[in-house]
């Protein structure tokens, strides 16, 4: 029998730190019953045959000296089922749609396991989300973890959203789910997410977990885990392929920072830890695919970057693990620019295994490329503009500038439900590229610019 | 010394304290009932302070610590090549066999297979005298790399029994006079270098078929260079162009804190890829450590120092390696995370003060050297910083710099551009450049270095240029400035640039470097020519032969092309008027 301890010593911020113990296992499941009864859970930080400190996740409030300690000698766990798919549960798990709680088929520890290197497939399978900044120039692959990079009151979450909602492989019908963590995110917001997911019926295979902001910030630090534990379970023992949202990664880092300086260690960067890069890389890198398993992880966190300062620890540590970003740009939302994804920060570090013949399109590297050398071109000649005026440029220059603002326009520019094939988007692209001479187009080969620019397939 | 147990007293992590034990520092000691593999990094009092390469959930005090009476060390002999290891050499295959898609914990696999038999052929005999590195006998590991089992670089002596056959590499194959019995297979210690003769100076260059190195900031065989680059400026592509392209016997990839993907891409695409030079897959001379961000943080540690002791095995061979490590700054995050948990006084950024010292350690261990036995090997180390949010006066960056020769300056400008390699050309520089002028004017050409400063100085120009134009626009410019502005381009556009993903272009032989370069220098003194005797620009700058030169580069029998378009280009420059 686990024994009950009334030993607790100090309680500080959200840690207990208990004395006189049993040996305790590092990182065990802790139960604590306050004097009236309520029984909150928390883990072992740190061990020792003095004293343990454990981290309470449903905050320290109402305990005392009085309250009792109950080590369970078990890791945290996630009863996992397939009845979990259509369930709202809270931030550490618990049922939060007035639904019964889960009955387990298995249970799996939340910690995640690294998936070896050796036994991950290279995702390679094209996912079609139907927005051209994306699928043309930052293409999406299954098994990736593309995070969103935003910055307050900037529409991150309709982005988000249109993908959930449009996501798809070419030609195949596969079953499909979505996995969704809110950490720190407001009611409002949570709101508009389940609303859409109610709306476009995608709430019967989405699992979706809430921690919002008035809930305890130490709940946050479980609640990707148990996303993702959940993301596992579906893909690899369901053949599912899920596509799991994380907002706000930011909240997320947050509560990290809450709980480095309660536990008072040596601050990183920021005051941020320093092991938040491993932990970042370990929630991240539950993405992916494993050899011999048709299921796949794909992530996409959403993070707002403070200030919208990309240098900023959460992004620029992100950015080092996640495989590419999608930047969204204020400048293009102030232009009325929907989605506002600027494709020159932006980067997919997988679009090249899933594009091309077979995947999608022969010419679709060389147009992307060329879209992008022009675009870029065209934006760095607006700063000159703005100091000599249009007359100055030179008649190439004049040209690349009008392309920059045809793409923003008819390229980037999309409606909220407009779901495009890449068919599409890389016509939309060989149209913009048609106003510039052909003898500028020196990313496509001759044999491309034969076969696909309008010029000579109208001649056909 | 005798191998005892202590006890567990306290477990923060990845850290953790126990009692009662006689190991010395860095000796190899397993942890708690499932013994974890970690290792002894402090001694305080009677507790001694262990890093645990595994993650320690669970592990109570009071568990018991085994001693184990060595330091952590690398498994050195035949069946490392083609080698996919964690970062303490573990098999990654094998540990699939041994725990599944997910790696979990205590398991002990051998680096390399002990079971397996290999030919052994002695090239010595009773009787003879070897000494410390002395090559006693060979194995052939590869079909085309020839292994040769070595003295112990610490063994001296006279051959009393030597065999031949197939033996494993645990078997006795030479007995010495002393009595000493010798295996094949090798344990040396990760953190200690392993000895050589003379380290030689950089006089070779390596060859890497990428014009902006080769043709610009060439690095030397057993010579350092740092690719920095923030996120998203395409170095670890760079880094796998050098990997696959470099002309060097062995390649050792270090993925250190690397993304799980991309390492999934190199393990399935190094197999698959074909040497040009011998036709045969390139695995076969590869060696390859995949620590992943989200495996234990301490074998990240290790990892950087079990790649560069395979690499040094492989050198004191003969052979020429070179190690690739991506990235020394999730190397330097290790470092950090475990100081910070051990509650070092943190120095800059909260790296530990240590950092410059490892650093150069790591980087040291590079060279073209004259091994023990008097033949000649080398390392080349290509290390990648990742500054955070692209600051290059961070410590890491900083320290890197201070060591390494050769700086690739990775610039997230280009990548938005898709200027592969994204190599800053003004940024970038070679500290091994006059070292290897001799080299280049004997064996590639005599104007090499000539029509290399010659594009350095058009490419200078042209940024100097570039900020009068951000002014006052380019048609502001007078002709023969424009001209130049229009060279440069061609320098930036046809001869840097090089698709990593155009199965001719990706790899460019010093002559064609040379030549296409030379091309659009002749064209460059034709524009001026024609400027001269009153041709308008617009005039010069629409010659088709321009446009065509664009494309000789993908052309793989790029000579009679280059050939046609130099003649067109000299017919429409004689017509100009």
């Amino acid at each position: 029998m686990t024994k009950e301890y009334k030993t607790i010593n100090e309680i500080k911020g959200p840690l207990l730190f208990v004395e006189k113990t049993e040996p305790v296992g590092f990182s065990e499941l802790v139960e604590i019953r306050t004097e009236k009864g309520e029984v909150k859970r928390g883990q072992v930080l740190d061990t020792s045959n003095e004293v343990v400190v454990v981290q309470v996740f449903e905050g320290t409030g109402g305990l005392g000296k009085e309250s009792s300690v109950k080590f369970t000698g078990d890791v945290i766990k996630m009863p996992l089922s397939p009845d979990i798919i259509g369930r709202v549960l809270s931030g550490s798990g618990q049922p939060k749609d007035g639904g019964p709680p889960i009955v387990p088929d298995v249970e799996r520890e939340i910690a995640g396991a690294a998936i070896n290197p050796a036994a991950r497939e290279k995702p390679r399978a094209f996912i079609q989300t139907g927005i051209s900044t994306i699928d043309g120039t930052n293409t999406l692959v299954r098994g990736q973890k593309l995070p969103i990079f935003s910055g307050a009151g900037l529409p991150h979450n309709d982005v988000a959203l249109q993908i959930a909602r449009q996501a798809k492989a070419l030609g195949e019908a596969e079953s499909f789910a979505v996995v969704f963590c809110a950490m720190g995110i407001t009611n409002e917001e949570a709101q508009h997410f389940m609303a859409d997911f109610e709306r476009t019926g995608a709430l019967e295979r989405a699992v979706i977990f809430l921690n919002l902001a008035d809930d305890p910030a130490v709940e946050r630090l479980l609640t990707p885990r148990l996303g993702l534990t959940t993301a596992e379970y579906l893909a690899f023992d369901l053949d599912m392929h899920v596509l799991v949202i994380y907002t706000d990664m930011t909240n997320y880092c947050e509560a990290m920072r809450q709980m480095g300086a309660a536990r008072e260690e040596v601050p990183g960067r920021r005051g941020y830890p320093g092991y938040m890069y491993t932990d970042l890389a370990i929630q991240y890198e539950r993405a992916g695919i494993i050899t011999g398993k048709k299921g796949s992880i794909t992530q996409f966190p959403i993070l707002t970057m403070p200030g919208d300062d990309i240098t900023h620890p959460i992004p620029d540590l992100s950015g080092y693990i996640t495989e590419g970003q999608l930047i969204v740009s204020r400048e293009l939302h102030r232009k009325g620019i929907y989605p506002p994804i600027d494709i020159r920060p932006s980067l997919s570090r997988l679009m090249n295994s899933g594009i091309g013949a077979g995947h999608t399109r022969e010419d679709h590297r060389a147009v992307s490329d060329q879209l992008y050398a022009y675009y870029a071109e065209g934006c760095d000649l607006r700063g000159l503009v703005a100091i000599v005026g249009k007359e100055a440029l030179s008649e190439r220059d004049r040209l690349v500038l009008e392309f920059a603002d045809a793409f923003e326009q008819k390229f980037v520019n999309q409606g909220r439900d407009e779901d495009r094939s890449i068919f599409d988007t890389l016509d939309i692209g060989w149209n913009l590229l048609q106003a510039l001479p052909e003898t500028m187009l020196t990313r496509i080969d001759d044999h491309l610019i034969k076969k696909y620019h309008p010029r000579y397939r109208k001649k056909e | 010394m005798e191998v005892g147990t202590g006890k567990v007293h306290r477990v923060a992590g990845p850290v953790v304290q126990a009692t009662g034990l006689k190991s010395h520092m860095y000796d190899l000691v397993l942890v708690g009932e499932e013994g974890l593999m970690s290792e002894v990094i402090g001694i305080s009092g009677d507790k001694h302070v262990i890093q645990v390469y595994e993650d320690t959930a669970g592990v109570k005090p009071g568990e018991p610590v085994k001693e184990t009476g060595a330091p952590l060390v690398a498994q050195l002999g035949p069946g490392i090549l083609t080698s996919i290891y964690d970062g303490i050499q573990r098999p990654l295959p094998q540990l699939i066999e041994a725990s599944g898609n997910f790696i979990s914990r205590g398991l002990f696999v051998d680096g390399i297979d002990h079971k397996k038999k290999w030919e052994f052929t002695p090239v010595v005999k009773k009787g003879d005298k070897v000494e410390p590195g002395q090559t006693i006998g060979t194995v052939q590991e590869q079909l085309l790399i020839k292994h040769k089992i070595m003295m112990p670089p610490d063994k001296r002596g006279t051959i009393k029994e030597i065999h031949s056959g197939n033996f494993t590499v645990e078997d006795t194959i030479c007995v010495l006079e002393d009595g000493t019995e010798l295996p094949m297979i090798q344990y040396w210690p990760v953190r200690k270098a392993r000895p050589s003769r003379i380290k030689q100076a950089p006089t070779i260059p390596l060859r890497t078929g990428q014009r902006v190195i080769d043709g610009f900031f060439s690095l030397a065989k057993g010579g350092t260079a740092a690719i920095p680059g923030g996120f998203g400026t395409g170095k670890t592509v760079m880094q796998q162009t050098l990997s696959k392209w470099s002309d060097v016997d062995i390649v050792v990839y270090v993925g250190c804190g690397e993304r799980g993907n991309e390492m999934a891409d190199l393990l399935h695409e190094f197999p698959e890829l074909v040497d040009p030079r011998t036709d045969r897959p390139l695995m076969e001379r590869s060696i390859v450590f995949a620590n992943t961000s989200n495996m234990p943080v301490a074998a990240r540690e290790a990892s950087i120092y079990t790649g560069i002791t395979t690499a040094e095995y492989y050198r004191d061979m003969g052979y020429d390696v070179m190690l690739t490590a991506d990235s020394t700054s999730r190397w330097a995050e290790a470092m950090r995370e475990l100081s910070s948990r051990l509650e070092e006084m943190p120095g800059e950024e909260g790296y530990p003060a240590y950092l410059g010292a490892r650093l150069a350690d790591f980087y040291e261990r590079s060279g073209r050297v004259t091994t023990l036995e008097g033949t000649e090997g080398s390392i080349s180390i290509v290390g990648a910083v990742s500054p955070p949010g692209g600051d290059f006066t961070e410590p890491v960056t900083q320290n890197t710099l201070r060591i390494t020769k050769v700086f690739w300056a990775l610039d997230s400008k280009l990548t938005q551009r898709r200027h592969f390699p994204s190599i800053n050309w003004l940024d970038s520089y070679s500290l091994y450049d006059l070292a290897l002028e001799p080299w280049f004017m004997e064996n590639v050409s005599p104007d090499w270095n000539k029509n290399k400063r010659r594009a350095m100085e058009i490419l200078q120009e042209n940024a100097e240029l570039e900020e009068i134009v951000m002014l006052v626009g380019s048609d502001a410019l007078p002709e023969d400035q424009q001209l130049t502005l229009e060279v440069a381009r061609m320098i930036i556009n046809f001869w840097l640039a090089q698709s990593a993903f155009h199965p001719v272009d990706t790899f460019c032989p010093y002559k064609k470097q040379f030549d296409l370069l030379k091309a659009i220098l002749e064209f460059r003194d034709r524009a001026f020519d024609a400027l001269a005797r009153g041709v308008p620009t617009d005039v010069i700058l629409g010659t088709p032969s321009k446009d065509a030169l664009a494309k000789v580069r993908l052309v793989e029998d790029y000579e009679p092309e280059l050939a046609r378009v130099a003649a067109q280009m000299e017919s429409e420059f004689k017509t100009m008027s």
